[in-house]
């Protein structure tokens, strides 16, 4: 056959699995974009190894290894994700926000009230924090830290 | 180590673009099926709906394996990915709470910038993969030898020990990396989180 | 000749130095203020002594060439400097002397005398200096020392501000004095005074005029001269013994001192001769009207000071060198005489006021015997010394001829009226303090009048002011003693002649009586009015110095104050703008960057791939 289609298969899963990573909130859904997109990089190789026909057969061999690690990687993914279901009682990746600068500027880190009110809104868009859980978790990882 | 690199351009005698072989249409559709239902994974609404299409997905690109003469590989793709990692993730969503049925917020609020990415992903990859390879042709049949339980396993186990060994090693580290993080123990807060939502 | 004129300069340095490093013990204080300029007042006596009528004698060594132009130091000594030297050292001994009792109980006196030597020392090097930079340095000294020794009192107010006030307005002048200096140097090739002579008596001199007006300018601001007068009436905030010393007898005679000893450059510039005049008429009739309303007894002499240095100026105007020098030097006498008594008065008394003096003639004789001679010597009464020299400038002004006619005219005026207002303000002075009845008459008040020690400094110097006059009878022989413009000998057959003489003498007699009386008049009228209400309306006026304080503060001080102002605004406005704007930038810049991260991963995937994906196209398109 010709060449082309296996690999434009690769090609357009890896788009369709690049999508589902950034515009996916709940993280489970995430690691099923995940999972696309190593799927896509096994098509393309397992092609190249199909075309080229090499002595070590180099692309079927990477492609256990990567399946091998596919499911390492989910299984620990998925430890993590019960960790954020219990901080917060939801999977959702974008509550997830101890990354961000408060938006006043550094002096602001010192009022705790004031992080829960600097992480609330921003780009991307997260609905507002209704669980009370939520806050308290969230003094309790900033005594914590 | 030198392989003679088996890339073969376009024989004269085949077929164009325009009258597939066997193969190729069989290929196609079954490729179709992968596309539609990854496009469905990432776009439905439904958590678990999901998940059973990415069912549909694998099996799918399994098929496209032994299309390409990679048995072993394709066999391994269901095993492990459709009968392991898709359980895995169908259990995540069942510990998590999960809303089964229809939810309304399972996609971020501007898409926008996703839809584009993925487009110019698309766009850049096609444009060269296209350009590079539409002359290149493929013979399934000439994979299938290298594709056997025998050969993989020669190769595997000839060539490839060193990282075999190594990724085992991997595989029990996730393990215990896995248990250790998930553990209950010492979590005082997950006693109150019990109670609640 | 010149060693001794170089001891005369060291001396008083020298104990100013010592008193300024041990100034612990007051018994050596007193020793070394006193013995140095005893020294050398010894050694001036010398100086003039071998001068004799002879030219001039310099001796100097080359100090440090400045490129093209070099620095000498050494001493010049003329006719001119060796008779204003014994005048600077017998005042300076008579003040030190003066001042160790009456200020033993002030504050910080061991540097006060200090200041005093060092700037006795300053005046001495401008008068023997032979070089015109080093004879700047030491003008320069004594306007610092000025500045020290007015704000002696530095807790009152008005001492600083007087103190301030001085130094500023002379610097005023100093500036463009400056200039001169330079310019003199410059067009002469040297900055000796020899060479600076000899150079404008053989070629002449260009731009004579300008450069002469720059020196004016110094000369007017040292010597307290109209429009720079404003700073000595507010300079007698300082202890009393040296507004005798430096505002009376020696720096603000240094002004006319350099235009005597300048002369030549002068004589080539009529316009700035006339200018000088003019300046000196207005300053005379000005200030002794000023003097007239102050009630201030500090303020009357000061005011009179200025005018008699405008009747200085004004020989000099009017050609008369040798009558200006006269006038200096019976001047330097009798104001200094006038000064000490009335700080004895003070002293007495306990205050400034006119109004709280009075029937003092009976409780201070000596007080009231030398300072009626200075009194007398001041307003011309025949046969004290300052007739004798103002008749010698009265005289110079009629006799003007040629390129001094205007200027001689300019002079004369002034000068007849303002015998005048100098025998009204003196008179009044006279009256209201030693006649009239005693405000606080206490029976049991037998102090002594004053410590001796200030007494004697008074009389010292009543002897000269009542009789150095007579020198001017004798011919040309004070001509002589001087020497001409250029410093050269004259023979004293060709001096000038001093003698008063003629119309003038007739006419300042008439007009000093006519001051004195109708100020008299007026007294005996009503002892305890003040004569001063002659002037009626203008009273007030001439008290304030006929505002001139105002006009000054408001062309030059509100305009440096807005400008200051602008300055500071710009400063903290405009230029500090920058600074804060370059904070509030990197502020708003660091705002603007934080608002990226928000702490969604899914943003920060999202433009990671876009990135890599640009980069990946761009390298696909370059690999193509």
């Amino acid at each position: 056959m010709h060449a082309v289609y296996p690999l434009l298969l690769g090609a357009l899963l890896f788009a369709i699995g690049l999508y589902g990573v950034l515009a996916r909130r709940n993280a489970i859904t995430v690691l099923m974009a995940i999972e696309l997109l190593l799927n896509a990089v096994t098509i393309n190789l397992v092609a190249f190894g199909s075309l080229i026909r090499d002595q070590f057969n180099i692309g079927q061999v990477f492609t256990l290894f990567i399946i091998t690690m596919a499911a390492a990687e989910t299984g620990l993914g998925l430890a993590i994700v019960l960790m954020i279901f219990r901080q917060r009682g939801n999977a959702d990746i974008d509550g997830q926000r101890q990354l961000a600068e408060p938006l006043g500027g550094p002096a602001d880190e010192t009022d705790p009230s004031a992080d829960a009110v600097a992480i609330a809104p921003g780009d991307g868009g997260s609905e507002a924090e209704e669980e009370p859980v939520v806050a308290r978790a969230l003094a309790k990882t900033e005594a914590a830290r | 180590m030198s392989s003679a690199l088996a890339v073969s351009a376009l024989p004269a005698a085949a077929p164009s673009y325009l009258s597939p072989t066997g193969v190729e249409i069989a290929f196609v559709l079954i490729g179709l099926l992968v596309l539609g239902s990854a496009l469905l994974v990432v776009t439905v609404q439904n958590l678990v709906h999901a998940a059973l299409w990415l069912v549909v997905c694998l099996g799918g690109i399994a098929g496209e394996y032994l299309l390409l003469g990679a048995q072993l590989v394709a066999w391994v793709q269901i095993l492990i990915y459709v009968g392991a990692i898709v359980v895995l993730l169908l259990f995540g969503l069942v510990l998590t709470r999960a809303p089964i049925g229809r939810t309304d917020e399972l996609d971020v609020k501007y898409k926008l910038p996703a839809i584009v990415v993925a487009a110019a992903a698309a766009g850049v990859l096609v444009t060269v993969i296209v350009d590079a390879y539409h002359t290149t042709w493929l013979e399934p049949r000439a994979a299938v030898p290298q594709g056997t339980n025998a050969a993989n396993g020669a190769a595997l186990f000839r060539f490839w020990v060193l990282p075999f060994e190594t990724l085992s090693v991997l595989l029990l580290a996730a393990l215990v990396g896995a248990i250790v993080v998930s553990r209950r123990g010492a979590d005082s807060e997950s006693e109150e989180n019990r109670g609640t939502a | 000749m010149n060693l001794f004129a170089l001891l005369t300069i060291a001396l008083p340095a020298l104990g100013s130095a010592v008193t300024f490093a041990g100034a612990r013990d007051l018994r050596h204080v007193k020793f070394w203020s006193v013995a140095p300029i005893a020294a050398a007042l010894f050694c001036s006596l010398v100086v003039q002594v071998a001068h004799g009528t002879g030219g001039v004698s310099t001796s100097i060594t080359e100090l440090a060439p400045a490129g093209q132009y070099t620095v000498w130091l050494g001493t010049r000594v003329s006719g001119l400097s060796a008779l204003v030297g014994i005048l600077v050292t017998v005042v300076a001994l008579c003040v030190q002397v003066f001042s160790l009792t009456y200020m033993r109980h002030e504050k910080r006196y061991p540097t006060y005398a200090a200041l005093i030597s060092l700037f006795t020392a300053a005046m001495l090097l401008v008068v023997y200096s032979a070089d015109l930079i080093v004879l700047l340095v030491g003008w320069e000294i004594m306007g610092a020392c000025s500045y020290f020794l007015i704000g002696h009192y530095w807790e009152r107010p008005d001492a600083r501000s007087g103190s301030i006030k001085a130094f500023l307005v002379t610097k005023t002048g100093d500036v463009p004095f400056l200039f001169g200096i330079t310019a003199l140097g410059i067009r002469t090739g040297s900055f000796r005074i020899d060479d600076v002579l000899h150079y404008v008596g053989v070629n002449g001199l260009p731009y004579a005029s300008f450069i002469a007006v720059l020196l004016l300018c110094g000369v007017v601001g040292k010597s307290a001269q109209f429009p720079l007068h404003t700073w000595l009436p507010d300079a007698m905030a300082g202890p009393t013994p040296i507004s005798a010393l430096i505002h009376a007898a020696t720096m603000v005679a240094a002004g006319v001192y350099v235009v005597a000893l300048l002369y030549p450059v002068f004589l080539l510039a009529p316009g700035v001769l006339t200018l000088m005049a003019v300046i000196a008429a207005i300053t005379m009739t000005g200030s002794a009207l000023a003097a007239f309303a102050q009630t201030d007894i500090k303020k009357v002499l000061a005011y009179s000071t200025v005018s008699q240095l405008a009747y200085m100026l004004g020989g000099l105007a009017v050609g008369g060198r040798t009558a200006a020098v006269f006038h200096l030097i019976t001047h330097g006498a009798f104001k200094a005489l006038l000064f000490l008594a009335a700080g004895v008065v003070i002293h007495r008394v306990g205050s400034n006021e006119l109004s709280e003096m009075g029937g003092l003639r009976h409780r201070m004789p000596i007080a009231f015997r030398t300072m009626t001679v200075g009194l007398a010597a001041l307003v011309g009464v025949p046969l004290f010394s300052g007739w004798f020299s103002k008749e010698a400038i009265l005289g110079a002004a009629w006799d003007a001829s040629g390129q001094f006619a205007a200027a001689g005219r300019i002079v004369l005026i002034g000068g007849l009226l303002t015998v005048g207002l100098t025998a009204a303000y003196a008179t009044r002075l006279w009256l209201k303090m030693f006649w009239g009845p005693f405000p606080e008459a206490s029976p049991d008040d037998h102090r002594v009048e004053a410590p001796q020690t200030e007494l004697v400094p008074l009389i010292v110097l009543a002897v000269p002011a009542a009789v150095l006059g007579f020198v001017a009878l004798g011919g040309g022989a004070f001509g002589s003693w001087i020497g001409n413009a250029f410093g050269l000998a004259v023979p004293s057959s060709a001096g000038a002649d001093l003698a008063p003489a003629g119309a003038t003498s007739a006419i300042a007699f008439v007009v000093t009586v006519l001051g004195a009386g109708l100020v008299w008049n007026a007294w005996r009228r009503d002892p305890a009015a003040d004569p001063a209400e002659l002037l009626g309306r203008w009273r007030e006026t001439a008290l304030y110095g006929f505002y001139l304080d105002d006009v000054q503060d408001l062309i030059i001080v509100q305009p440096a104050k807005a400008l200051a102002r602008l300055v500071g605004y710009l400063d903290t406005e405009v230029v500090d703008a920058y600074v804060r704007g370059a904070g509030i930038t990197a502020r708003g810049l660091g705002g603007l960057l934080r608002r990226v991260q928000t702490g969604n991963i899914q943003l920060y995937l999202t433009a990671l791939f876009a990135g890599v994906i640009v980069i990946a196209a761009v390298f696909a398109g370059q690999v193509r």
